[in-house]
């Protein structure tokens, strides 16, 4: 860690402004990503902001009948509020799937837009890193690249995006609300996080002196049939070598509506609108399933060691939509893959 | 000997909680770096970058510049230390090679490789400083992937006379199996940080509290090193974090904590981070090949075994890895050979189990595709092969239940429900698959020493070097001195690993139980034989014609073995002595018997559930049938093995230390992308002790405990595997993708 | 570490100014001046010498960490002392304050719910969060819900089991 001055804001007023008074400032609220990367001195901010007590930590219903999720709130009382639970339940799955309870006590919302890949190669400041030192080139294109990105990836960056509770909100087409010296404006969920063309030092498309202050997600939750299944190397505690958020509308086995969103496969959770648009309209069945899961891996090109993340995220959708279908989503707590 | 007689309560076979229990619940125990001083100092470790090479230049002068920064050491600046590699190899060292000798010089053996030392007053701004000092290195060609040395390795153990003509026979056998298969790198991760405390005072010894299984080895070690009398160095240690073989050689970091004290002359703290510890020993990457050929009945006609493991460039370390498979299993033909491969790599070193964790794996998996290939059920398979006698010495053991293992396990885990075929058996959308192997390990008991000390009040102190790393060895010690000493088990007092201690070797290899007991039961007969001769010197003594052999310790008496309501007790008999303690200090002593074999057995039952299209893995049921003689405590016993069966899942199914061969580099060098078991991923276990009583081992009948749990747990896991999918995964870990078929070499 | 153009600048940055804390440590309420990198973790065992809090990986992937901040279970490591300035904070100590054990400590020792006991103060307040939340109630839900914990020496099914026995659960 290098060393930083440390302050607190006052309001979101205050945090914008010390922001954009700072250049090698960050935020800092749950400090679950952050600290752990300044540690292994790939973060290396000057000043830490302090917006952990900011009152942006409640959860409240919005005029269209959506919902508006403080950025502060923690990751695991937004797992567990009773509008999630009972409207939103496929957030609510997908939250509970990433990280341990510890990590979900402390992680805020909005700071798990912001979670950094887990490319072993990004940590490893020994190592070169187009991500963390733009320039230097990429060592996982060469490397080993198991658990890399299969879409949407440049010559320059390979990594995967590493967030669950992403995932469902991308589903969810949630709404990130954001202030800066400008004023506030919204983004839409997919234009959030970014591809990692020639600057993948850079994820998303929050300006440096903006703050994230919410979370929307629209009226339609998809409470009844949705399912969050990720897929990894041990059964807890663990990122996601593919996982996917499925969430339908079934009318006498017609899907009315669908929405498909992968994690652990790009670097970004990965919808594709040709793949859902495939399954309106369409029965809920395998064959409507496996066809939506071919047009969304069409462009798939895996890397020299995770050829199998294709096939898996093919059988995976495949699953996930049929647990969908079925209303019989996915628990994390009973392993048995239904 | 002295075991209780039938009146007192046995503590000896009894479950009973860890003395130590209510210390690491309460977060009183304290670990090597948790004693806090005042002035201490904060170590920071710099590592090399490159896999070999050396170091043109280091540049210390930004890190000395930040404020609280009081030293920075390197190969340029470092305090003398001896020279010679005698003086560097410590009780554990291979006996080949040159000792790895931290900020010796200008040579960089590894990656990680500790290059510098960055003292300062607090832990952040010497992890600060440490990142602002910089290094030009000249760097040279390395290899660090077995795959590419396997043509390379040397030969270091193969049997002194060969068994028959093992290669003719398998060509002429009537079936055969034969194939290779992979352990890659592993390493220990024991959840305590490796860390020393070296608390300096003037004039006085240097009081090194060091995270090892071995105090007097690491004293031994840095008196060597640093060139001091035995009295100016004291190592303590008296709670471990677990270790796995990971501390049983002193690892750089008390080297460079004391070489901080010495040259701050001030207290020095260093706790080496998660990601440093990949810098350390590991289980060596090994490539083994088995061919077995058998007769259709099933019997053996010839086994071989080739292993390749992995050392460093400097140092030759292996152990056992292929003479299981010729000891195990009758076969008139068998021929082993070991061979390792030198990588610029750290020096590989003993993991839980070494050499039998992995050969056996490799041995029990091929058995178990011989018996697919008799179309033979595996437990009968090995029982046709069941060898009485230790087949390569061609002893008697003291004695082996291996064939009870096999039944009680079965029957505990239902094996007779089992229908042959692969995927033959579903739960759902899972296919469900039942494996089994066979385990081994041996029974070794080494020379300790124990002190005792009983006060006239009826209390105990015990003392010995030995250290407990977890598996017990408090509790063990307090239940056979209590027991001995006939009294309650509240009124033993244990001190343990401390240097200054009596003698005691590294615990390890499992055995510390049996010789530490037996050592106290030594220890407690003289006191014994101290208490009766003065009991005898009492007017009107009741035991005033008794001899040794009739009397013994029960309730805090002194009493007649015959008649128990005869005797005197302690406390009367020291009054009247005018004594206020009896100390007492010995060895124990175990018949010498080149006569017989002397080992632990094992037949491990797995069920895995397998997704069938998505390869996902869960290991649902296990039950691990063990022969290790009496068992002393079986509470803490069954944690032990049920313990070693979690690290047995892990082994099969997620531990990979993953190189990037071309950085030569460790890439998974934290704990959260180096795979170990979480909560979620364990479900039943069941331990069961078969009944194996011991006459000729030792006099309580016991064996150690510590490796045998592991060992066949991986190939057991793996042959359930292929018995719910077809699929047959020869490289551990078992990862979904190999279980699908999809796996690309990395 | 020591890359050159990944570190440029030849003179380290100056030191910030220590801040004064104040957390309530099992009830006792503590002043101390730290730098504002220093974890609460660090803050615990190097400044007010509650060692009992252990250090597993420093980076949140083991849970050995695992302290009570104003009753919830968090990671000690990944917060910084000065971001707890005025909360509640219980560690190991403080459950068996007035020397009776907590519930779930003596659950610890009968179930021998650990060996070398290193990551037991992290299991231990873990499980006291978890059972505080009230969520977890099955044994699939306790073994999914006390995975932050890692425990090498494989203790799991006995943890569980003594987690059940304190919620007073039927083991």
């Amino acid at each position: 860690m290098i060393p930083f001055q440390y302050t607190k804001a006052s309001d979101v007023a205050d945090a914008v402004r010390l922001i954009a008074a700072n250049g090698g400032a960050k935020f800092i609220a749950g400090g679950t990503n952050l600290l752990d990367l300044m540690k292994d001195n790939v973060e290396r901010p000057t000043t830490l902001i302090d917006i952990s007590r900011l009152p942006l930590n409640s959860v409240e219903e919005t005029a269209s009948g959506g919902l508006r999720i403080g950025a502060l709130v923690p990751n695991a009382d937004l797992a567990w509020h009773p509008l999630i639970e009972k409207r939103y339940p496929l957030l609510s799955s997908a939250i509970l799937a990433g990280a341990s309870q510890q990590l979900r006590n402390m992680a805020s919302t909005g700071g798990n837009l912001l979670q950094r890949t887990r490319c072993a190669y990004f940590y490893d400041t020994a190592t070169p890193c187009n991500k963390r030192q733009p320039g230097s080139g990429c060592s996982a294109v060469n490397g080993v690249n198991r658990g890399h990105a299969i879409l949407g990836a440049s010559t320059s960056c390979i990594a995967t995006h590493p967030s669950d509770m992403c995932v469902a909100l991308a589903a969810l087409d949630a709404t990130v609300h954001v202030t800066g010296a400008k004023g506030a404006r919204a983004i839409p969920f997919a234009d959030f996080h970014r591809l990692p063309g020639d600057t993948p030092h850079i994820d998303t498309n929050l300006a440096p002196d903006e703050i994230i202050t919410a979370i929307e997600v629209p009226a339609k939750g998809f409470a009844t049939h949705y399912s969050y299944l990720k897929i990894r190397d041990r059964m807890s505690y663990a990122f996601a070598l593919v996982s996917v958020a499925a969430a339908l509308e079934i009318k006498n086995g017609t899907i009315e509506e669908a929405r498909l969103a992968l994690g652990g496969v790009a670097h970004k959770p990965w919808r594709d609108a040709g793949a859902e648009a495939a399954l309106r309209g369409q029965p809920a069945e395998d064959a409507s399933f496996a066809r939506a899961a071919d047009l969304l891996l069409r462009d798939a090109r895996p890397q020299a060691h995770n050829d199998f993340k294709v096939d898996l995220a093919r059988r995976a959708i495949i699953r996930t939509l049929t647990q969908a279908a079925h209303g019989t989503p996915q628990s994390q707590s009973n392993k048995t893959i239904q | 000997m002295s075991t209780p007689n039938n009146t007192a309560k046995a503590y000896t076979g009894t479950p009973t909680s860890r003395v130590d229990g209510r210390a690491k619940v309460t977060g009183a125990a304290k670990y090597a770096g948790d004693f806090n001083a005042g002035g201490l100092a904060y170590g920071a470790v710099v590592e090399a970058t490159i896999a070999r090479g050396r170091i043109a230049r280091i540049d210390a002068g930004e890190a000395l510049r930040v404020p609280g920064v009081l030293d920075v050491i390197t190969h340029e600046n470092r305090p003398r230390v001896a020279d010679s590699d005698e003086a560097w190899r410590d009780d554990l060292a291979p006996e080949d090679g040159s000792p790895f000798r931290p900020l010796y010089d200008d040579a960089v053996k590894f990656n990680q490789q500790p290059i510098a030392l960055v003292l300062a007053e607090e832990w952040e701004i010497a992890r600060y400083a440490a990142s602002l000092v910089r290094v030009d290195y000249e760097k040279q060609p390395f290899v660090t992937d077995v795959y590419r040395r396997r043509d390379d390795a040397i030969v270091v153990e193969k049997p002194d006379k060969l068994r028959g003509d093992a290669a003719k026979a398998f060509a002429a056998a009537e079936v055969r199996h034969e194939a290779d298969y992979f352990i890659p790198t592993e390493h220990h991760n024991p959840m305590e940080l490796f860390a020393t405390t070296a608390m300096w005072e003037a004039g006085g010894p240097l009081t090194v509290y060091d995270k090892t299984q071995g105090v007097q080895n690491v004293q031994q070690f840095l008196c060597g090193v640093f060139e001091k009398k035995p009295n100016e160095i004291r190592v303590i240690s008296p709670y471990v974090g677990g270790a796995f073989g990971a501390g049983l050689r002193p690892q750089y970091q008390v080297v460079l904590a004391v070489m901080g004290a010495l040259k701050l002359q001030r207290s020095v703290r260093l706790v080496l981070t998660r990601q440093q510890m990949y810098g350390l020993g590991y289980r060596p990457a090994t490539i083994e090949r088995l061919a077995l050929g058998a007769r259709r009945d099933g019997t053996l006609d010839a086994i071989t075994h080739e292993a390749v493991g992995t050392t460093s460039q400097f140092e030759e370390f292996s152990r056992n890895d292929t003479g299981w498979s010729a000891l195990l299993y009758a076969s008139p033909n068998a021929r082993y050979e070991h061979r390792v491969a030198h990588l610029d790599v750290p020096t590989s070193c003993d993991m839980r189990a070494p050499g039998a964790a992995t050969g056996v794996y490799a041995l029990e998996s091929a058995m178990d595709e011989l018996a697919v290939a008799l179309k033979m059920d595996p437990v009968e398979l090995r029982l046709r092969c069941y060898s009485e006698r230790d087949q390569n010495e061609d002893l008697p053991y003291t004695s082996k239940r291996l064939r009870e293992c096999y039944r009680e396990g079965a029957a505990a885990f239902g094996w007779d429900r089992r229908k042959p075929e692969p995927r033959a058996m579903r739960d759902g959308k899972a296919l469900v698959g039942w494996g089994m192997a066979s385990g081994v390990w041996e029974a070794l008991q080494v020379p300790v020493a124990v002190r005792i000390a009983m006060t006239a009040n009826g209390h105990a102190e015990v003392s010995c070097a030995a250290s407990d790393i977890g598996t017990g060895t408090y509790t063990i010690m307090a239940q056979v001195a209590a027991d001995s000493l006939g009294l309650p088990i509240e009124n033993i007092t244990i001190h343990l690993a401390d240097s200054t201690l009596p003698s005691a070797p590294v615990e390890g290899g499992s055995w510390m139980a049996a010789s530490a007991c037996h050592a106290v039961i030594a220890t407690a007969g003289e006191v014994r034989s101290e208490l009766l001769r003065r009991a005898k010197l009492m007017k009107g003594s009741p035991l005033a014609d008794a001899v040794e052999e009739d009397v013994t310790l029960s309730d805090g008496k002194l009493v007649s073995r015959r008649q128990t309501d005869r005797g005197v007790s302690i406390s009367d008999i020291m009054r009247h002595a005018a004594m206020e303690r009896i100390e007492k200090e010995k060895t124990n002593e175990f018949a010498q018997d080149k006569a017989h074999a002397r080992n632990t057995h094992s037949a491990v039952f797995v069920e895995v559930k397998v997704d069938e299209e998505l390869g996902v893995v869960r290991v649902t049921r296990v039950v691990s049938a063990v022969a290790a003689g009496r068992v002393l405590n079986p509470k803490t016993a069954r944690s032990q093995v049920m313990g070693a069966v979690v690290g047995g899942i892990g082994m099969a199914l997620h531990e990979e230390t993953i190189y990037d061969h071309g950085l030569g580099r460790i890439i998974n060098h934290d704990i959260a992308e180096y795979h170990v078991p979480v909560n979620a991923d364990i479900h039943d276990i069941e331990v069961i002790f078969v009944d194996e009583p011991d006459a000729l081992i030792n006099p309580l009948g016991m064996k150690g405990l510590g490796e045998i749990g592991i060992v066949g747990v991986a190939a057991a896991v793996a042959n359930a595997v292929y018995h719910a999918t077809g699929v047959r995964v020869r490289d551990l870990p078992i990862t979904l993708d190999k279980v699908l078929g999809r796996r690309q070499a990395a | 570490m020591q890359d050159g153009a990944v570190h440029p600048g030849a003179s380290p940055s100056p030191l910030p100014e220590k801040v004064s804390v104040t957390l309530i440590v099992n009830g006792i309420e503590r002043r101390f001046s730290v730098l504002p990198w220093v974890s609460l973790l660090d803050a615990l065992r190097d400044h007010l010498d509650l060692t009992g809090t252990k250090k597993g990986c420093d980076h949140g992937q083991c849970g050995a960490c695992t302290v009570l901040v104003d009753g919830r279970r968090i990671n000690s490591c990944l917060t910084l002392a000065v971001m707890r300035d005025g909360a509640h904070v219980t560690t190991i100590e403080g459950l068996a304050a007035n020397g009776a054990l907590d519930p779930l400590q003596q659950a610890f020792i009968d179930h021998d719910a650990f060996q070398c006991g290193y990551c037991t103060p992290g299991q231990i307040c873990s499980g006291v969060g978890l059972i505080a939340e009230g969520r977890a109630k099955t044994a699939d839900e306790i073994r999914e819900f006390m995975s932050g914990n890692i425990c090498r020496c494989g203790a799991y099914p006995n943890i569980v089991s003594a987690i059940q026995q304190a919620m007073g659960a039927k083991p």
